[in-house]
């Protein structure tokens, strides 16, 4: 390439200078910025620095992974909840958008008029309101359900009410940790033998591939044998005992996310998979495959290369818009942090940990489909 | 592989069948809806005796009926917040400028250099309509504004702002030979895209002012506005940065060779091209902002979004959130859809081979 003007002497003096300043300009800002920051907090009695991460919390938290006692847990013990809330929301929401995503991204392209017609209706509106509105509304909707006592009762010990979704629980016993390695072993052998046995002719060999995701936790609970108890939520007074709750905040949330974030990936989708030249389809009925096994075994395959980069950028953005939360009262890390600048007067630590960690889940995210992608790249190529 | 014949006629009906239920359910839907929003509905209320609307027959509605009562009564406030009353064909004109300038904006025969001054004359318009204090206007301050147009100034004068902005850091992110400027632009855009807005406008609202010498007071819509452009500026840098990567590497030598010198190149050669070949793009990426202007609800700003949460707020009008956000939804869908389908036809004409599209047709 010629860049004569990159090249000559003058404009490396010339680079220098630009440079130099480019940085004493941000530097003073920096020191501006510090200076009168540490003014301002000096004259309101605002102490600095992380120390307050130790102190006791006064925040109440409605729903926590960890245990916790207003004004008696940590402020760092509230960001460690409010970090947990966040990926609470993120991950299954991740997951879910991703399946409701693809499923409305191949019903778009399918040979039923109706149907493609539906799914186009829903990415255009859907990705046409914003989400604050779209969670406004599922908040509204989840909080008209009954009150407790005249809660719906769709199978027998669930109740769902303007407090949530209870249902019971298997209260956890000191065995169920090997079941659950196990079942995490019989995932990992059966992603092996999907992959050894994914082009054998025969289906019931491509079947038994999965067979250690039930059988490994079945043997290791005969072996063991832990008592079950099972938790069942009754009706005491206003509220429930016992069981588990799923609250309307985090319904809502995570309900707004997944059908927001869906109709974005649909679109991925779609494009995915119309990019994939039409040959390949009708290679696949020469085939003999149906229509969903073309789609599974030749063209989703090809399309993942150009679904996986802009996939990124939307989990990115769900984990990014999980702080919508605030809005409708879901303690995610935002709410949380935000309760605790207010109480401490310490808004510069408590912005700067939400931005670090988000950037953390970001930059994580983004090397983990980074990894991926360069995988399939690699595999396709 | 043989496959039998009933298998084969069920495959033949997969079709019909999916269609037959899915037009069941519509028209299942569509008829509760209908029943709701037209046949159950209120429309007016009877006042009371302090002249408020008594809003019983709405209350005995709730569950089967739709109440637009709600909407007739709080559809100014909603679209123009706290804006005296009879000023309110200000906020209403600036609204109209807003539509206008975009509906030039986006028609490919106004796309010269000439539009900045368009742009610097509709926004000066906006600022003296909603501002007043000239021309015999009376002077309404920021914190009466509301509404649409908050909306709308938000998403366009960040926009406007946040545009030149992202074309510096574009180049800088491409510049040879200056790293310290490539990282600087680097790690702007990085860290605006690794963070939430929300983060940002706690930032403008909270902590901004902790930065600003004493004195320095600085309008809470002004710093909203701050925030958006930060964050525009940021993602609007990308955007720009793949016109600049898509343009042929033969047009930088091209205009090397006529010895031009950087900015020269920049303005004449590189800029028109990757701009133009980014609009469609750009065009998302507004929505996209006009979208996330409503997270200023958060930080207690009067959009759209907040004058319609707070109209639902109201202890008279709880319990009729829906009939409100139906009337927002509507709203923002009319500008978004709109601008997306605009950005479908720009995207369509632009793919077109060898048609210049400044050329009258």
């Amino acid at each position: 390439m010629i860049r004569p003007s990159f090249r000559s002497p003058s404009f490396r003096w010339q680079a220098l200078g630009w440079q130099a300043l480019a940085l004493a300009a941000v530097a003073l800002i920096i020191v501006m910025f510090t200076k009168n920051a540490s003014q301002h907090l000096a004259a309101r009695h605002i102490a600095t620095g992380f120390g307050f991460l130790r102190e006791a919390a006064p925040i109440p938290i409605g729903e926590s992974l960890l245990s916790y006692t207003p004004s008696v847990s940590s402020y760092g013990r509230a960001f460690l909840i409010g970090i947990l809330n966040t990926l609470k929301v993120a991950i299954p929401g991740c997951l879910l958008a991703t399946l409701l995503g693809t499923l409305i991204g191949i019903a778009r392209i399918s040979p039923i008029p109706l149907l493609a017609r539906l799914a186009a209706v829903y990415v255009e509106v859907l990705r046409d309101l914003p989400l604050l509105l779209q969670l406004l509304f599922w908040y509204g909707v989840f909080q008209t359900l009954p009150a407790p006592r005249q809660s719906f009762r769709p199978l027998a010990g669930v109740f769902l009410s303007n407090r949530g979704m209870r249902f019971p629980a298997l209260a956890w016993q000191s065995g169920f940790g090997w079941i659950l390695f196990a079942a995490l072993a019989g995932i990992a052998l059966a992603i092996v033998l999907a992959r050894a046995t994914a082009l054998s002719p025969h289906r019931a060999r491509r079947l038994a591939a999965f067979l250690p995701i039930p059988l490994f936790p079945a043997l290791v609970f005969a072996v063991t044998r832990p008592t079950i108890i099972i938790a069942w939520p009754a009706l005491r007074g206003f509220n429930f005992q016992g069981g588990m709750t799923i609250s309307p905040e985090y319904a809502a949330l995570t309900t707004g996310l997944v059908l927001y974030t869906a109709s974005y990936v649909a679109e991925i989708v779609r494009g995915g998979l119309i990019s994939v030249a039409r040959g390949q389809w009708e290679a696949g009925a020469a085939l003999g495959l149906s229509r969903a096994a073309a789609l599974r075994l030749i063209v989703l395959p090809q399309a993942l290369r150009l679904i996986i980069p802009p996939m990124t950028s939307q989990y990115l953005n769900l984990v990014k818009n999980s702080s919508l939360a605030v809005a409708i009262g879901y303690q995610d890390l935002v709410s949380i942090a935000d309760t605790a600048l207010n109480q401490t007067g310490q808004a510069i630590e408590g912005i700067g940990l939400i931005m670090a960690v988000y950037l953390t889940i970001s930059l994580a995210i983004s090397l983990a489909m980074n990894l991926y992608n360069a995988r399939i790249a690699r595999r396709t190529r | 592989m043989a496959v039998h014949p009933l298998y084969r006629i069920a495959r033949r009906l997969i079709s019909p069948l999916v269609t037959l239920v899915l037009a069941l359910i519509l028209a299942d839907i569509a008829w509760h809806f209908f029943s709701w929003a037209v046949l159950h509905a209120v429309w007016r209320l009877p006042e009371n005796a302090a002249q408020a609307p008594d809003t019983d027959p709405c209350r005995a509605a709730i569950g089967h009926g739709a109440c637009w009562a709600v909407v007739r009564e709080k559809f100014r406030f909603i679209l123009f917040g706290f804006y005296p009353y009879d000023a309110q064909w200000r906020p209403a004109l600036a609204v109209l400028c807003f539509v206008a300038l975009f509906g030039l904006s986006i028609a490919p025969r106004f796309w010269r250099p000439s539009l900045i001054l368009l742009w610097i004359a509709v926004l000066a318009a906006v600022g003296v309509l909603m501002w007043g204090g000239v021309f015999g206007l009376s002077f309404v301050a920021a914190d009466q504004w509301g509404g649409l147009p908050i909306t709308l100034i938000l998403a366009t004068f960040g926009l406007a702002a946040a545009f030149p902005l992202a074309i510096l850091v574009a180049l800088a992110r491409r510049a040879e030979g200056l790293p310290v400027i490539r990282m600087l632009a680097i790690a702007y855009v990085e860290l605006i895209r690794g963070v939430p807005l929300i983060s940002l406008l706690f930032m403008a609202s909270v902590m901004l002012p902790l930065f600003l010498p004493t004195g320095w007071d600085i309008d809470k819509l002004l710093r909203a506005q701050l925030a958006f452009v930060l964050f525009a500026g940021a993602y609007l840098a990308e955007v720009v940065r793949a016109g600049l990567s898509a343009l042929p590497l033969g047009q930088y030598e091209a205009a090397a060779a006529l010895g031009l010198s950087y900015w020269q190149k920049t303005r004449l050669i590189v800029l028109p091209q990757a701009l133009r070949h980014v609009i469609p793009m750009l065009v998302n990426t507004f929505i996209g902002f006009f979208k996330d202007t409503s997270l200023v609800l958060i930080i207690g700003i009067f959009d759209l979004m907040t004058t319609g949460r707070t109209a639902t707020l109201e202890p008279a009008w709880q319990g009729f959130g829906n009939e409100v956000y139906l009337l927002l939804a509507a709203i923002y869908f009319a500008f978004c859809f709109t601008m997306a389908q605009i950005s479908r036809t720009l995207e369509r004409r632009l793919a077109a081979p060898h048609r210049d599209i400044e050329e009258p047709a």
